[in-house]
């Protein structure tokens, strides 16, 4: 049985903010199967004493001074923005809320 | 061979240093060998000839204004395009990027520039260096100097070729699940990851950031000991950056050229002994154990139970965090921007955008990624993945009671042709197998040429403890000290 | 369609409201979380960020010691439990005001939980649960373009400024909230008025809602008696503490009147809206947002030891409701006296006022008086009227040197309301000051004397009191603005 159908591929990429094409959905939902069949593996180990590592430095309480440092000037800020306006980075319409 | 490109970095070094040659006359030598190879290699996206020759000059004026200057003053050196570079394009070999010139340098290019090195262009590589054959780059493959119809490794094909290519002595990689360590072995040079947190992140374009290393790539392993001096070290912009003194390399890979291991285990892993792998990697692989045995070093069995489940678990993580690293590609802040036709709304932009920024194995990663932290399913793959990552840290930490580093093949197989894993993904991620437990656990590992299969390189990893880096430098030295490096045929 | 709302007491009768409040507190540090930029206002858009906030391509974050500090500090003074080991997690989701399409929050890890605030209500002491207080990143701001009045809605395009991005920003989330009766959107508002206090007298904030550096998110259900609890709404853009208690108010006799017509309640985010006092349906969230929460790899574990936080602790302020119990003796004040100082939201006003020179007689009565009695009508805080406690001290050292009296120092202080300036300038501006020089005086107490024959005869004959009579003359002759007392003195001493 497929680990993943051609609607979870489509909702996975709409999550993803991605515009595939029908061909790419049913091209990745064959490939995608078979990545997930291959890394459900992990499920075989026994571990559920096992703490999960999400950092493998040891370390804790990084932190920063609160002293200010220089910023970008506005033209170095804006130089690579698709589109600018009066100093703001312009987008099209939004049509969600925020969150 | 008395071209100067054919140099190594030490050897550059101190002819600048004795004024045999300037540091301008050097990088002119290299831009003009990349201006005649690279159009067959393809390992750079860009070259900086401009910029290379005034850094070049100024190393030069700074010497004779009799500064005291870093061993590695003068020599050039190529940079993986995922490394934001100040005002010189940074495109992670992907079309969402195609232009970006960063305000700003990585940590690790300041402490390039601050030594002297003289940064020839960006190299080539998978695009966000997701692959193992730089055949991901949106600006295509790179193509292996050994053999121009095959690939040379990934993701940093690109410095792995510019090496091999002589169109630079010394390059920067960055290794995730082997990216340094895979094309150093099938271009036949030397490549190490350092212990995670012993080089800055901060500037590198993140793919998996809680794996992610920059390191050096070189031909020799003392180049490869004097480059890795040179990038790491404590950096306040990195909060995983490790702040204690970096070990010292250097000294270690002069010890291990002395060619005597007396005292030394070597740790053979059991579960890597060789299924998968093709006979001529096995068989070199055997005959430089038995090099290493001659040098005086023991060589023991050891077992790393959890390491077969190292493949799956990365290709979890790795896309877990790549699926939110990459989010902020969009089209709102830089790169580029599809589909803003006044009558689309953002959401559609963004979406355009994406999908035709991104290549195929990037999208493929994304949706896994999105797939393994959903909430249903977070459990069962990411949750699951980093528990994995435990049990293969403590294989690694059994394993060093026992011996003192832990060798394997660098990769299964030698450089296959362009084109032969493509169609199957996964059958592309086998390329890492044996690397990326050391990334899941975080030490150090190096990848050494030790001998041929078929005509091609084959190289030889050692893995060390964290923050225990010189150790491997120095069976890496002794292995090459016994081996000797390897040489491509010219380039016609 | 228009729908004939329920009374209030009403529906607080018949069903049992629950409420919640998660809010918002921007902190007052110098830079922001997690990086060097600063964090004052009012720069032009996008001056304020750097690779960090504007989450470029390989930058990466570190956190704000100072930010960590203030965040344990007001879980210390809300009666939390300090994690001893946390993370910050990713929270995904796509937005153009976040520069990484995540923000760096906390998820399953907070770095306080479990405590508790009490709030007085009435005289009471209604003890508040405390879920949890964590530390995330603030968003971008989004000017949106072309539809009406700003609003996203019929925009045709938005511009961003990344300025405020990265700003520390403090999530306080109480536990649910059962039992209030009709009490509710008074406990909410007391709640939220108390939190401010609290959160001010740690210095971390300047917790102003007008401004946003303090926002109030209040969730609102309604059951009947005996049954379980209903479906909560969230409401956003509650901007004052009177709008938290409006919203509250609205939004029960909202759910009331859909469940009396037999309607179900959607769980949704509704908005507030200053002007109506309603609320509006904005986003549903039936179809939970998947934030797809990660441990944040670029940033590690934070884990404060038993030593920093007893430092901490050992660091914070009398905190607000025992410095009102020691205020409260101070100034020799009634526990019902006391109270509408408290629901006036005069005590630091007051206080202030009285640290710049004033007695507390004094500082309450024009706090609680004329001030209040504007600010009431305004419909707006009473720290919003317009007079500082700096103005008050010094409109009534005039009045205590004679330079004014009651009457004109109430005109004066309609200037200073009015944004004339200080009392001093008004009192010299407007020509306000008590005419106490004789000479001056001489000539309208004898204009009174000769047009009131026979009252000054009665004087004359020692009846004293009849001087009132030619007081009031001289008092309207000069408009109020002679010393009556003067007056009263130069009258007997020409008579007699
Ligand atoms: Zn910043």
């Amino acid at each position: 049985m497929a680990a993943i159908s051609r609607e979870e591929v489509a909702h996975l990429a709409r999550l993803s903010r991605l515009a595939v094409t029908d061909q790419e959905i049913d091209l990745f939902a064959g490939q995608l199967d078979v990545i997930l069949q291959a890394v459900a593996r992990v499920g075989e180990v026994v571990a559920e004493d096992i703490p999960p590592t999400s950092h493998s430095v040891p370390l804790t309480n990084v932190l920063r001074d609160d002293v200010v440092q220089p910023c970008l000037t506005p033209e170095e800020a804006l130089a690579g923005a698709p589109d600018a306006e009066e100093g703001r980075f312009r987008v099209p319409r939004i049509l969600e809320e925020e969150a | 061979m008395s071209d100067v490109f054919h140099l190594t970095a030490t050897e550059i070094a101190a002819r600048d240093a004795s004024g045999d040659a300037s540091a301008t006359e050097i990088t002119q030598a290299h831009l003009d060998r990349i201006a005649a190879v690279d159009d067959r290699v393809h390992a750079f996206l860009h070259v900086d000839a401009e910029g290379a020759l005034a850094a070049a000059t100024a190393v030069d004026e700074r010497r004779a204004a009799g500064e005291e200057l870093g061993p590695l003053a003068g020599v050039p050196i190529a940079v993986k395009d995922i490394v934001a570079t100040k005002g010189v394009p940074s495109t992670a070999a992907s079309k969402i990027l195609e232009g970006w010139r960063p305000p700003y340098d990585a940590t690790i290019v300041t402490r390039m520039r601050e030594a002297g090195l003289v940064m020839l262009g960006k190299t080539n590589l998978d695009e966000f260096a997701m692959g193992s054959s730089t055949e991901y780059s949106a600006y295509g493959p790179t193509f292996n100097p050994w053999d121009l119809s095959r690939i040379p490794g990934g993701s940093g094909g690109g410095s792995a070729a510019a090496l091999a290519a002589y169109e630079a002595p010394l390059a920067v990689g960055t290794d995730t699940g082997g990216s340094i360590r895979q094309p150093a072995a099938v271009t036949g040079t030397v490549g190490a990851k350092p212990t995670y947190g012993g080089t800055s992140r901060y500037g590198l374009i993140a793919f998996s950031s809680s794996l992610d290393t920059p390191g050096p790539c070189a031909r020799t392993v003392e180049d490869a000991a004097l480059l890795h001096a040179v990038l790491a070290g404590h950096d306040p912009r990195d909060s995983t950056s490790i702040p204690q003194p970096v070990p010292d390399v250097v000294g270690a890979a002069r010890r291990g050229a002395s060619g005597d291991l007396t005292g030394v285990k070597l740790g053979l892993v059991r579960e890597f002994s060789g299924e998968g792998a093709e006979p001529g990697v096995m068989a070199a692989f055997h005959d430089a154990v038995d090099a290493l045995t001659k040098l005086g070093a023991e060589v023991v069995e050891v077992s790393c139970p959890h390491f077969e489940y190292a493949l799956p678990a990365y290709y979890l993580i790795a896309p877990s965090e790549c699926s939110s690293n990459l989010a902020r590609f969009d089209g709102v802040r830089y790169g580029l921007r599809v589909g803003d036709d006044g009558a689309k709304s953002l959401e559609e932009v963004m979406s355009l955008t994406r999908e035709s920024g991104f290549g195929p194995e990037v999208k493929r990663r994304i949706m896994i990624g999105t797939y393994a932290l959903s909430s249903g399913y977070y459990d069962a793959y990411y949750g699951q993945a980093q528990k994995v990552r435990t049990l293969i840290t403590r294989d690694f930490t059994s394993a060093f009671e026992q011996v003192d580093v832990l060798i394997s093949p660098t990769t299964p197989f030698v450089a296959f042709p362009l084109g032969a894993r493509t169609a199957d993904p996964y059958q592309m991620y086998l390329a890492d197998l044996y690397t990326i437990p050391v990334n899941l656990y975080g030490g150090p590992g190096i990848s050494v040429p030790c001998g041929l299969s078929e005509g091609l390189p084959v190289g030889l990893q050692i893995a060390a403890p964290t923050l225990a880096d010189d150790r491997m430098y120095r069976v890496a030295a002794a292995l090459e000290s016994a081996i000797g490096t390897l040489t491509p045929g010219e380039l016609s | 369609m228009t729908v004939t709302l329920p009374p209030y007491e009403d529906v607080v009768a018949r069903y049992e409201p629950v409420i919640g409040l998660e809010t918002h507190v921007e902190l007052g540090t110098n830079t922001k979380m997690f990086c060097g930029c600063p964090t004052d206002f009012g720069g032009q858009p996008n001056t304020r960020i750097c690779p960090v906030c504007l989450g470029l391509p390989g930058s990466l974050p570190v956190a704000n010691k100072a930010a960590i500090e203030a965040t344990i500090r007001i879980g210390l003074a809300l009666n939390c439990t300090i994690a001893t080991w946390c993370r910050f997690a990713r929270k995904n989701y796509f937005y153009p005001d976040m520069p990484k399409n995540y923000q760096i929050s906390q998820y399953d890890e907070p770095l306080c939980t479990d405590g508790w605030l009490d709030v007085e209500v009435d005289g009471e002491l209604v003890r508040i649960g405390i879920e949890r207080v964590h530390l995330e990143e603030d968003t971008g701001k989004t000017l949106h373009v072309g539809g009406a009045t700003g609003r996203i809605h019929g925009a045709t395009e938005s511009l961003v400024d990344y300025n405020r991005a990265g700003i520390p920003l403090v999530e306080i989330v109480t536990k649910p909230i059962p039992g209030t009766g009709a009490l509710a959107p008074v406990v909410a508002r007391a709640y939220v008025t108390e939190l401010r206090d609290v959160i001010r007298s740690l210095d971390v904030s300047d917790v102003r809602m007008e401004q946003g550096s303090l926002r109030c998110d209040v969730n609102t259900s309604l059951n009947l008696p005996g049954h379980e609890w209903g479906t909560r709404t969230e409401t956003k853009n509650v901007n004052s503490l009177r709008s938290v208690e409006r919203a509250v108010r609205s939004e029960i006799i909202r759910q009331a009147s859909v469940l009396d017509a037999g309607g179900r309640i959607v769980q949704e985010t509704r908005h507030f809206h200053e002007d109506t006092g309603d609320t509006t349906s904005g986003r549903s969230k039936e179809t939970a947002t998947d934030y797809r929460y990660f441990p944040e790899p670029d940033l590690v574990p934070l884990a404060p030891d038993a030593e920093w936080v007893s430092t901490l602790k050992a660091g914070l302020p009398e905190l607000p409701r025992l410095h009102r119990k020691r205020l409260q003796a101070e100034w020799g004040l009634s526990d019902l006296d006391m109270q509408s100082v408290v629901n006036a939201g005069a005590v630091e006003l007051i206080e202030q006022t009285i640290a710049a020179g004033t007695t507390p007689e004094g500082a309450r009565k024009w706090w609680l008086g004329e001030l209040a009695r504007r600010a009431n009508e305004a419909g707006i805080e009473l720290a919003a009227v317009g007079a500082t406690p700096a103005h008050v001290a010094e409109l009534q050292r005039l009045v205590d040197e004679g330079k004014l009296n009651d009457k004109l120092a109430r005109a004066v202080l309609e200037g200073v309301v009015a944004g004339e300036g200080a009392p001093t300038e008004i009192m010299t501006a407007r020509g306000l000051g008590v005419v106490s020089d004789t000479g001056a005086l001489t000539a309208a107490v004898d204009e009174a004397i000769a047009a009131n024959p026979d009252v000054a005869e009665k004087i004359r004959e020692g009846k004293v009191a009849a001087a009132g009579v030619l007081v009031g003359a001289v008092m309207k002759a000069t408009r109020g603005q002679a010393d009556a007392k003067t007056v009263r003195e130069l009258i007997i001493a020409r008579l007699s």
